[in-house]
């Protein structure tokens, strides 16, 4: 099989406040023997939630100009973020399928010298790792199994859902995100609310940090009910976001503190691939830099670090 | 509470399809099959602490209500986590209903501050989130990736594309306008 190529589309919220998912990404797939190229002059996909509340049309747009920078070097698009897949494949297939709304949106482009064509797909990286990859290659490059360590999945929305629309899994009983984590060889704990939301989408966060902060705690509880774990991993950063930074957030909103340690499932991956925490900056998530502390190396199988 | 006799109630001879009409152009063509079994709500994490009742929306915008649509604050608490859209019995899609009322509702000026802000970054930097400290350039350095990545925080055309496109699809006025009214 030829060597696999994908722009790797970064979004906000990974380079510019989770930069350890970007680099942790660059060293799982260059172990897969998979290529990143970067996609140059990318913007926000935009913000699915946000803009797509706001102006359907303005959305699409953006979104669609960023599927061209992919069109014009003929290669297919993978991402971290569920917002940014949301934004990207929906309008891909939104403007496959609707000409009234790929006429719209081809009317703006040509603003810019640009034009929808439809000839790339889009991927998640999770779609990405279990279907063009496959399970058994990365379990064959986990040669640090984090055998022991409990680990809770958060899979969050927008990966798998509209079901109808995506057919990526069950959103009712999802097993793929599952499946790619358990290949870390960490031991999959389930708990209640699994598949509620984190909260933060929808524009939510970014209205009423309060409300969406009380469907993290929801999760937490219902988290801790189920006897805890030593790690939560997810598929997006603004799940990580929240679940992370908001821990030091729902200590001020709520009379609640937590201490959970959330890795982005390109960290645990990594981890689980021999590498070290500093060599993608594990460190410099902002629960830490906020709380001056450290990830819990105990539980995370890890010697602790200087 | 206001007991049953000082709430007037709503009167409907001939609701007024207009609106419907909207959403269905907007995002929402399958708003009519709603027969109200209350399956979305029942499936709402965002009902479950917020006054937010996304079948009492779907509900009134069936029946022509589209000022009580538009204007009302819990339209804004729906995480578009979709749970409603996989298990409506009728394929109304709720989400993309609600999405459609809030693209009405903003195209009428009933857009949040906050919000406003986060579109207008988006117009100034290219992205909702942008690179806008250093130390955020810092810590990319700490995991070991260039300081400024190869997205609009490095290419400026880029954001130039976009306020292109936002001027031409009227978006930047939308965002404008608001900003001024707030000065008022
Ligand atoms: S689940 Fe569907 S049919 Fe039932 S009330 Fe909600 S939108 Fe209407
Ligand atoms: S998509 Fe919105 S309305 Fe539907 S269940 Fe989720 S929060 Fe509720």
């Amino acid at each position: 099989m030829p060597k696999q190529s994908f722009y790797h589309f970064l979004g906000c919220i990974i380079p510019h406040r989770y930069p350890s998912i970007e680099a942790a990404a660059k060293l799982v797939f260059k172990d897969l023997g998979v290529e990143l190229l970067d996609m140059e002059g990318a913007t926000c996909c935009p913000a699915p939630g946000v803009f797509g509340s706001f102006d359907r049309v303005t959305w699409a747009t953006i979104a669609a100009r960023n599927l061209t920078i992919a069109e014009a070097g003929g290669h297919p698009i993978t991402t971290g973020c569920n917002g940014c897949f949301a934004s990207l494949w929906d309008t891909n297939h939104e403007l496959k399928h609707d000409d009234e709304l790929r006429a719209a949106v081809n009317e703006n482009l040509a603003e810019i010298g640009r034009e929808f064509k439809g000839t790339i797909e889009v991927w998640h990286y999770v779609d990405a790792l279990y279907s063009l990859v496959g399970l058994e290659k990365i379990r064959e490059k986990a040669t640090r199994p984090l055998k022991g360590v409990r680990m809770a999945i958060h899979p969050g929305c927008h990966w798998m859902r509209p079901k109808q629309v995506k057919k990526k899994d069950d959103s009712e009983h999802p097993h793929i995100f599952k499946e790619i984590c358990e290949a870390s060889g960490a031991e999959y704990v389930p708990y209640k609310d699994e598949l509620i939301c984190c909260g933060a989408g929808g524009a939510v966060r970014t209205a009423d940090v309060k409300t969406a902060l009380d469907f993290t705690k929801q999760k937490f509880d219902s988290l801790l009910e189920a006897g805890g774990a030593d790690v939560v991993v997810t598929p997006c950063p603004f799940c990580e976001l929240q679940l992370d930074m908001g821990q030091v957030e729902i200590q001020k909103f709520f009379d609640a503190e937590y201490h959970f340690d959330i890795l982005h499932v390109m960290e645990l991956l990594a981890l689980a691939f021999g590498h070290e925490p500093e060599e993608f900056g594990l460190t410099t998530h902002l629960q830490y830099m906020q709380r001056k502390n450290q990830p819990n190396w105990k539980r995370l199988g890890i010697e602790a670090r200087a | 509470m206001t007991s049953a006799d000082e709430k007037s109630p709503i009167v409907i001879d001939a609701p007024d399809d207009s609106f419907i009409q909207m959403i269905i152009k907007t995002g929402g063509p399958n708003v009519q099959n709603c027969y109200q079994c209350g399956t979305c709500s029942g499936s709402c994490p965002a009902g479950a602490r917020t006054n937010y009742l996304v079948r009492g929306i779907i509900r009134k915008a069936l029946l022509g209500l589209k000022e009580q649509c538009i204007s009302a604050p819990e339209l804004w608490f729906c995480t578009t986590c979709y749970t409603c859209t996989d298990r409506c019995p009728q394929d109304v899609k709720p989400t993309d209903v609600i999405k459609a009322i809030r693209n009405i509702a903003v195209a009428e000026g009933y857009m949040l501050v906050p919000h406003q802000k986060t579109a207008l970054k988006v117009l100034e930097a290219g992205h909702a989130v942008p690179l806008d400290k250093e130390s955020w350039e810092v810590l990319r350095e700490k995991v070991g990736v260039e300081r400024v990545p190869p997205n609009a925080s490095r290419y400026p055309e880029a954001i130039e594309e976009i306020r292109k496109i936002a001027k031409k699809t009227g978006f930047d006025k939308l965002v404008e306008e608001k900003e001024e009214k707030k000065e008022e």
